[in-house]
Parts: structure tokens; sequence; C-alpha cells
């Protein structure tokens, strides 16, 4: 702290000491820490003291108890004989699930409507800007509960199902489609996968430096596709072919085996990827306004089509004012999942704070655990996308 | 040099640039891919607007005294079912002799903003002012009664549209100034409020309102001591301020980094102390310049307070969800009141996005092609 | 920062400023009885359409006003999805939850709730579509079903079938409204709840004789009002304003006939009309009051759920015990 000041004399003396913003700043946060700590402290002990006198148990042992209850969807191996805990995860997996496809498609029609909006074609380019006018200035919750009608609606009962080669079937009750189920020896097929995926990223990384060297770009896809497809389908018939498929059968009331979709995470993913996918696409599109028609005009000059000129020029560029506010658009999805309640789907609010809260009425600990959960999410997503974002930003040489 | 030997070959007529058919040809049929598209998404309009033009306007039943009225071959929406209980759907449980007090305030706003939207209004500030802070306190008193007179009306007989249009007012004027001094908290030196303010915004906006709501409406009390007890519209209340506070600073922090430093320095140098240098020459600015992201915030605050119907409170669409789809005698209109409530939002917010998109465009002074 | 600190430091003065009284100083100080409810049963709690609510669950928090504060309609009504109930009365945002809670020993032994007394004996019962033809529980193997969250009849579901090995699908909704709705839409072949909501659900089917209430019953299910642990004498004023309801049928005391009853010269109705209210810390009026305002058990029941209403319950096992039924009060001596 040499401040010039301080070395002469004919200057004042120094300010007194409550008027230094230094000793000011030092007061105020001590202040803040103490009103912080009293808050919390009288928070805490008002909790404990109101639980204990009402009796309400404490603690995490009933994660360990038996839930006694079923859950319709469920990703892990689950029944009434569970744990607690195992409820958590199977909500947890369940809000995973619909976040992850909810994102992909969100930004695969927000994209499109997108790119749409600013199309040449005037009819493509007014649906995409209904669009997104009319579903982003619609509740998402009534969107929902619409999605939900509307999908339980179209769908035909359990006996007249929709059916495709007499192995998929769609009904009202949801998408039934062969299970596959391995057999032994598949293991070798598997084996392959991997063998061709560690191979393609090398590969790839062939192809780049190549590309550097001497600028001719080899046929990566082809060498891609073959080492991941072609390769390990070899290997699966050479084995024998060691794969057999669980069709479902219409038995009583509806199909059994298979894999099962539910119609509520069809309602649940249709209602947050178009909710979401409206908000993307705006996003989408004023980043590509920011890329400097120059670069377009540029593009098309060295003779690029307007597909290239996209894909190569603009969206790179443009993908640098997108990725930020699209990150809080992802956070926003997986946070409006917990929307799932209202309409059944089995997800981390439904059945962790739902049901289970319920059953054991350790209201303080299921919250904080579920809000926990949440916390996480959001904070993954966002150191995810920050590090794409450092990827993608300006390199400057 | 270059010279042609022979007679060029005549070019065809420079194309017609104006009319209908060349605007058909440049905007639709440029090529095949175009061509396709466009007869794919007028093929799409076809299959929707049509069908829904005749559910909605053409086919509908306005006015109907039983349910029986609208039902039958080729009857389009019922809205008979939302007209017959407009009341409620405007005021929930309010009682009729009353809605004249919400009515009263609901006029005194319109009356009190139109100023804010004419360009030459002198000191907008101050009108600003007193619609976010005494405003409230006038309407507060006028809807709750209880003084003055007035007969008390519980907060759990209000509902409908006034519920919803009460709960984001109350929202943005409670969350405004929380966001605004967690904004400044952010930016601030001090290692430890900074810090406090990173934790406080980051923790609100990574959770989902729906569970700040169950907490704030059933877990509230259990955090209190015993015997302190709020209304559970309050209750509701403080979850969505403090909510909507962490998104409100994060839109207030863009407006703060945008400022000049010079501004800050200026203002130092002048000698005003940190909070009337925010008062008088930053926020001033910074509030100018992030009112569409405000507004955009304050959208999202209103399509959010949807959400209350979980913790059972009746909002607008609560109203048509819960309370007319229990009326035995008009059953099965579930659709009609979905449509109605999605477009009651529709026309709320569009207009706002759209207030704040031309702000946007007067705002902006940067240079676009 | 010291606008921020002020409001800490006024929050946390807020907070400190603990007021250690029971629930009855409370609900007189305010004027009213915090009361949860269910969002939408008719018979047992629904809002009409002027939002006045009403129903059996509801009888028992205006008996209650109407014993503490002498007028039956001082209460709040919260109406309260099943999953926020317990937490609602824990937290204390009602004083009484009668939301059609069935008595069981987890919820009286660890939720910190005491149960005080049953106003309905239920059991948990199935509806199915008459089309599908089925006449038995036993032949649900395979169905999908319908239920609300947090429920008692979540756990005997799944009991049920596990002990007659059958399959099940559980499509668990937040509210009773939403089971019917995903009833009515096919999503589900089965609805359960306690056999009273069954009938008063099936009233929301456009058609409510396309559905059938199935015979069988698969559990005990008593339904009675719900106080907060640890605070006897609220529990005990709750508890005796069922109690009084019930002996006052028995007795044959009725709204209509209250202000002669309280000349007649029977002791046990004299103890009925008064005398007793400094013993539950209320002025002597209170059962008086109950039955002049809200009514004896046997007219809310007949009024809310039985011949006078559209759910037409029979009384059955809701029957007082001298009349082939297992409601029964200890006397009010």
């Amino acid at each position: 702290m040499s401040d010039p000041r301080h070395n002469s004399s004919e200057l004042p003396s120094k300010p007194p000491i409550w008027n230094d913003p230094k000793y000011r700043a030092l007061f105020f946060q001590i202040i803040l820490v103490a009103a912080l700590f009293y808050f919390f402290y009288s928070l805490v002990s008002n909790t404990l003291g109101n639980m204990e006198a009402r009796g309400i148990s404490t603690g995490f042992a009933f994660l360990s108890e038996k839930s006694g209850f079923d859950i319709l969807m469920s990703l892990i191996p689950y029944s009434s004989d569970s744990t607690y805990g195992s409820t958590f995860v199977v909500g947890l997996l369940n809000t995973l699930l619909v976040g992850f496809l909810g994102i992909i498609l969100a930004t695969l029609l927000g994209f499109t409507m997108g790119i749409a909006r600013l199309s040449k074609n005037w009819v493509i380019a007014k649906i995409a800007t209904f669009y997104i006018e009319i579903f982003r200035n619609i509740p998402l919750l009534i969107q929902l509960f619409f999605w939900y009608i509307a999908v339980l609606g179209v769908l035909p009962s359990a006996r007249d199902s929709h059916s495709l080669f007499d192995r998929f079937f769609l009904n009202v009750r949801g998408a039934y489609l062969p299970a596959p189920v391995a057999e032994d020896g598949m293991i070798f097929t598997g084996v392959a996968f991997v063998i061709g995926l560690i191979a393609t990223f090398f590969a790839s990384k062939w192809a780049k430096n190549k590309q550097i060297k001497t600028g001719q770009r080899p046929p990566l896809l082809l060498i891609a596709l073959g080492l991941l497809i072609v390769a390990p389908l070899l290997v699966f018939f050479i084995s024998g072919s060691p794969l057999s498929w669980d069709v479902p059968k219409l038995a009583g009331f509806n199909f059994a085996g298979g894999i099962e979709i539910i119609p509520e995470l069809f309602a649940l993913l249709l209602g947050l990827s178009i909710y979401t996918g409206a908000f993307i696409a705006e996003i989408v599109r004023s980043g590509i306004l920011a890329v400097d028609h120059g670069q377009t005009e540029a593009a098309l000059s060295v003779g690029l089509t307007p597909a290239q000129n996209l894909k190569l020029v603009v969206i790179p560029q443009a993908l640098r004012v997108i990725i930020p506010p699209l990150t809080s658009q992802y956070l926003n999805l997986v946070k409006n999942s917990s929307l799932a309640l209202a309409i059944a789907y089995p997800d981390i609010v439904a059945v962790f704070m739902g049901t289970t809260l319920n059953q054991t009425g350790q209201a303080v600990e299921i919250t904080a655990m579920t809000m926990g959960v949440y916390l996480v999410i959001s904070l993954s997503i966002s150191l995810f996308m920050n590090w794409y974002n450092a990827k993608m930003s300006l390199v400057e040489r | 040099m270059f010279v042609t030997d022979k007679i060029l070959p005549e070019l065809p007529a420079p194309q017609n640039t104006k009319g209908i058919v060349h605007w058909l040809k440049v905007n639709l049929f440029s090529g095949p891919v175009n061509t396709i598209l466009t007869l794919f998404g007028l093929f799409l309009l076809y299959k929707i607007v049509p069908p829904a033009v005749q559910w909605v306007i053409t086919d509908a039943t306005w006015v109907a005294e039983t349910r029986d009225t609208c039902r039958g071959e080729g009857k389009g929406a019922c809205w008979a079912y939302i007209i017959n209980r407009f009341d409620q759907v405007m005021y929930g449980f309010y009682p009729a002799d009353e809605r004249w007090r919400p009515n009263v305030a609901g006029i005194f706003l319109v009356l009190l903003a139109i100023p804010l939207f004419i360009e030459k209004t002198p000191k907008k500030a101050w009108l600003a002012g007193f619609i976010l802070v005494i405003y409230p306190i006038i309407a507060y008193f006028l809807i709750r009664g209880g003084s003055f007179g007035l007969v008390p009306v519980d907060t759990n007989k209000w509902g409908g549209l006034m519920l919803t249009l009460i709960i984001s007012f109350a929202g943005i004027v409670t969350a405004l100034p929380l966001g605004v001094i967690l904004a400044l908290g952010r930016r601030s030196t001090m290692p430890i409020v900074k810090s406090f303010s990173i934790i406080f915004i980051e923790f609100w906006r990574g959770v989902p309102l729906i569970t700040v709501l169950f907490m704030a409406s059933v877990m509230l009390p259990l955090f209190l001591p015993e015997g302190t007890d709020f209304d559970k519209l309050a209750r509701a209340m403080i979850g969505i301020t403090l909510f909507q506070a962490a998104y409100i600073a994060e839109v207030v922090r863009g407006g703060l980094q945008a400022i000049p430093k010079g501004q800050y320095e200026a203002a130092s140098a002048m000698g005003l102390s940190y909070w009337k240098s925010m008062a008088l020459v930053i926020l001033p600015q910074a509030l100018t310049l992030v009112i569409p992201g405000l507004v955009n915030t304050f959208i999202a605050l209103f399509k959010d307070t949807t959400l209350v119907l979980i913790i059972g409170l009746f909002d607008v669409l609560a109203v048509v969800e819960k309370v007319l789809s229990a009326d035995a005698a008009w059953l099965g209109f579930h659709t009609e009141g979905l449509v109605f409530s999605a477009f009651v939002f529709w026309i709320f917010c569009f207009a706002m996005s759209r207030y704040s998109m031309s702000l946007e465009r007067k705002l902006d002074t940067g240079h676009k092609r | 920062m010291r606008k921020s600190l002020f409001l800490g430091l006024a929050t946390a003065a807020i907070f400190s400023t603990t007021a250690q009284a029971g629930t009855l100083e409370d609900v007189k100080k305010a004027g009213f009885v915090k009361c949860g409810v269910s969002t939408s049963l008719a018979g047992f709690s629904a809002a009409d359409d002027k939002g006045n609510w009403k129903g059996l669950d509801v009888d028992v928090c205006r008996g209650v006003a109407a014993a503490v504060l002498g007028d039956a309609t001082k209460v709040k009504f919260s109406p309260l999805t099943a999953k926020e109930r317990f937490t609602a009365l824990q937290s204390g945002e009602i004083d009484i939850l009668s939301r059609n809670t069935t008595w069981t020993l987890t919820r009286d032994a660890s939720l910190g709730l005491n149960f005080a007394g049953v106003n309905y004996y239920d059991g948990q019962g199935f509806m199915v579509s008459k089309k599908l033809g089925i006449d038995s529980t036993l032949k649900l193997d395979g169905a999908a079903i319908c239920i609300q969250a947090g429920t008692t009849t979540e756990l005997n579901l799944s009991d049920y079938f596990k002990a007659n090995n059958m399959k099940y699908k559980a499509i668990t909704f937040d509210t009773n409204d939403q089971t019917i709705e995903g009833f009515k839409s096919g999503r589900c072949d089965v609805l359960t709840t306690d056999q009273s909501g069954l009938y008063s659900l099936r009233l929301k089917l456009e058609d409510p004789n396309s559905a059938v209430v199935l015979p069988e019953i698969i559990s005990k299910e008593p339904l009675g009002p719900v106080v907060r642990q640890g605070d006897d004498v609220w529990f005990n004023i709750v508890k005796w304003t069922l109690n009084a309801m019930i002996n006052a049928e028995e007795m044959g005391v009725t709204s209509k006939n209250v202000d002669e009853m309280k000349k007649s010269k029977d002791p046990a109705i004299g103890r009925l009309m008064g005398g007793q209210g400094e013993k539950l810390k209320l002025d002597d009026n209170w059962s008086f009051n109950i039955i002049k305002q809200v009514g004896n058990y046997g007219e809310s029941f007949e009024a809310n759920v039985g011949a006078g209403s559209p759910l037409k319950i029979e009384r059955g096992v809701n029957a007082l015990w001298n009349k082939g039924g297992i409601m029964y009060a200890p006397p009010i001596r």
C-alpha cells in the first residue's frame, strides 16, 4: 500500500478511521458476516426446535427403508421392495433422461426454426415466425397440460394399437419397441465397437493433421463409418448373430415385453422442446444476424454454396454469440422439467419430493436433497458450456 | 486486347422486377428445393389453419344456457363455458359487491402508466417511482380492505386474472430493488459481499421455481419461530421475489457492465459517495439500458405465475382448470379452458415482448447493416 | 450495502421473536381456524362456485371454529394436495388437517402428528370402465392404474398386487382431479382410491354409469382429522368436537331441535349442552354452537355424502354403533 499521499507532510493527515474506505469495507463485511451468521443460526435453531417440538423424525436413515410403492418408469431395476434411496436414484435418472433428450430435441428444433425464420422463402419464414411468437408467449404449464391431453387423445386404445411390421406398437399406454436381448458372444461385438471408437478418435486426429499439412481432407466420414458400423457388424455376423429380440405382445390389458416408452415422456418432451425451441430459435436468429453480412458475401464470392456458407462460415461465428444465452436455455429446460409432476411423469420432484416426502414426512432433508440435485445439474451444464465456449471462442493468431 | 468477332446472341428481356409474379418467383419458387419447401409449408398451413379457425370461431358456441347446446355433431369450441362464468375467471372468489375495488385499482394503474409510454412526459422517473413504490400500497389497501371503511377481503378469496396480475406486478415491485442491490453486491470490491451475492444469485437461479414455491408454501413456517404467521399468498410472494430477484440481478449486472469506466471515475472525482454515485450517475443509465431485459424477465415472471396452481392458489389457469371444470353441469370442456388461458397469457406476453423489442430498437445506437 | 445489511438485521430480528403459544391461543388471537382440506373432492371438501367450502371434512373444521370462536364461518381453508398435507400441518401452516387422511401407525408415531378420531370409515376400492366387463379385482393383472401421489392407497395397491401375484402399472398423479382425467382419457384401465372417493370422482365422468365400482375393498382406511403432536389442549378440542357431533346424533340432538333440547331434563343431554367447556378450556356453549351451526354427525353425513347429496353413499359401517355401524363416540361426562 504505497500511497503517495502518505509521504507528503503538506497534505491533510489520514482521514478519520470511519471515513477510510478500507476500514469501512471491513466494518460492513464484518456486520454482514455477523448478520448472516445470526440469520442462519436462528434459521437452523428454529427449524430444529420446531421439528423437535412437533416430534418429526430427522436424519437420513429413511433412505435405507423399504419404499413400498411402485413407480411408472424406471431406468434401473426398481420394485416396491426397493429403498427410498433407490426412489431418489430413479427420480434423478428420469430427470436426467428427460433433460438430456429435451436438450437435444430443443436444440434441433430451435436451430431449424431460427434458420427458417431467416429463410428467403416467405412461407417458411412466416411459419417459423408464427411458431416462435406463439409458443414462447404461452406458459409452459398450459402447454404441458395441452400436449398431454393431445397425446392421449390422438392415440388409440391398447386393443386398436397402431402397429408397424407387428414389431412396433403405439397406443394410449405408450410406444412399444422390440428390446434387444444379448446372448453369449455379444461381448465380441461390443469390444469391436469400443476398438472402433478409439480408432476413429485417432483417425480424426490424423485427418486433421493431414489437412493442416497438405490441405487435403481425407474422407473421414467414410473411415468412421467403416470403423464404427461395418467392422462391429462383421464381428457380429462372424460370431453368429448373438442377439435376439424381445417383441412386445398383447396380453390381457396391454402389451408386455419389449421396451415401453410412456406417453407422459412423449408429452413432456414435446412440451419442453417446443417451448424451449422457440427461445433457442430467437437466440440462433440473433446470433446469425450478428455475423457481419460481409462474411457471407465473401464466402459466396469465393464460391461456397449457401449451405456451405451457413455451415462453414456463418454458424461457427454465430455460435460465439449464441452459446451464452443457449446455456441459460438449457438450464431452464432442466429446471422446467420439474413441471413433470403436472402430467404424472415420475421425475425427481414427483417421485422423491412428492411421494417419498409424503410417506416419510422428512420435508427438510428431502427438499434439500432435491434442490441439491438441481444445483449440481445446473453447475455441471454451466461448466460444460463454459468449457465449450472457451473452445469455440476466437483464437487470435 | 479482346475483341469479339461475332455478334453476341440477344439476351432475353430483363425480368419484371415488380408485381406479384416476380415476388412469388423470388420468394417462393426460386429453385426446386425452395419450391418443395413452399409446397410443404402451404400444405402444413392448410392442415392446421382452417380446422383451427373452424373450431375456434366459425363452429364455436358463444351463448348457451346448458351444456347440451354446446354438444353435437360439427360443433366447435364451447366459449359459453367460459363466458357464463367470466366473472370468476377475472376475479376468482372475490365477492361480487366489492369487485369495483380491483377495477378501480386497475384503471388507476393504467391511467398512471399511459404517460410512461408517451415520449414527451416530463419527470418520467418520478412517475415510475410512484408506480413502483406508492401505488402498490394504495392498491393493497384498496383490494385487501379492512381499513377506511372497506370490507376486508381475505387473500384466499383473491383469484383469477386479478390474482395473476397482482402476483406478477407485486413480484416485480419487490424483486427489482433486491435485484439491484444484489447486482451491485456482485460487482462490489468487498470479497464477502461479492461472494455472498454470487452464492445467493446462483442458488436461486439453479433451482426450479416449483421447489421454491413448495418450500415457501408449506415449509416456511417450519423455519420461523413458532407463532410467526404469514398469509399463503404472502409466502408464495416471498418465494417468487427471491427467485425473481436473482434473475433481475443478472440483467442489471449486464447494464452495470455496459457503463464505461469513465462514468464511475467521473462520479468519484466529483466527490460523490458510493451510494450517491450509484443513485445519481450509474443506475439511471444502467437501468434505462436494461429496460428491455427487465421487460423480458417480467414476461418470464408473468408466465411463471401459473405455477401457483400447484400450491393451491387460484390464478386464472387454476380457476379454469379446477373451479370451472368442477361444475358437474359443464363437464368435458377441458380443452376450451386451456386454449382460453393460453390466449390470455399470450396476449399479455406478446404485447410486452413487442414493447421490449421496440425499446431495444430505440435504445440500440450501434451500427447495423 | 447498508440497505441489505439493515434488511438482514431486520429479518433476523423478526426471526428471533419467539412466541411460544398454544394453537388455541393462536387461533383465538387470529380469529379464525386454519384448516387443510383437499383440493377438491365432492362430499368431503370441495369449493362451490362462490368459493364456499362444503363437505364432511369441512364440517369438522367448521365445528372446531364454532366450538372455539363461536362462529362456524371463521375458518380459513387451505386446499392441499396429498403430498403437501403433512408438511403443511407439521410446519404450522394449518391448525387442523381434515382431508380424508388415513390413520396409520407410521403417520401417528413418526410424522409428529396426532389423529383426533375417525369421521369416516373407508376402504380402498377400484373403479373400472363398464365396457371392460370386469367384475373382480382379481382380474386386474397387467392393468394400468391411476392413483394419487402420496397416499396410503399407493402402498396398499403394491401390497395387494404382490399378495395376489399380479402385475400393474401405477400412473401417479398429483391431484384427484388429474386421476379422473387420466381415467377418462383411457390412460389407465382402473382408478383406485378410497371407495367414498370413487363415488365422488365418478360424478366427474360425463356418463357416471359408464364406470363401475368393483365390490372388493382391499384395505382399512379410517379417515379422520389430524393435529400436530405436542399440543394436548388443541388435540382435545378437535377430538371432542368430533365426539360431540357423534354423541349429538346418538341422543337425537339436531341443529333444528337444539334450542328445545337445551331445556331437556335428560342429564346426558344436559352435559352435552353445557357445563363441560372449562375442561377443554372453551366456553360453556361450545357444543351447543357446534350442533346449532354445523349440525350433528348424521346431519353432516346426509347433507354431504348421504341421501341428500349427489353421492348417495349408504351409512354402512359409518352408522352409529347402535344402528349396525361402528361409529362410536366416548361419552361426554
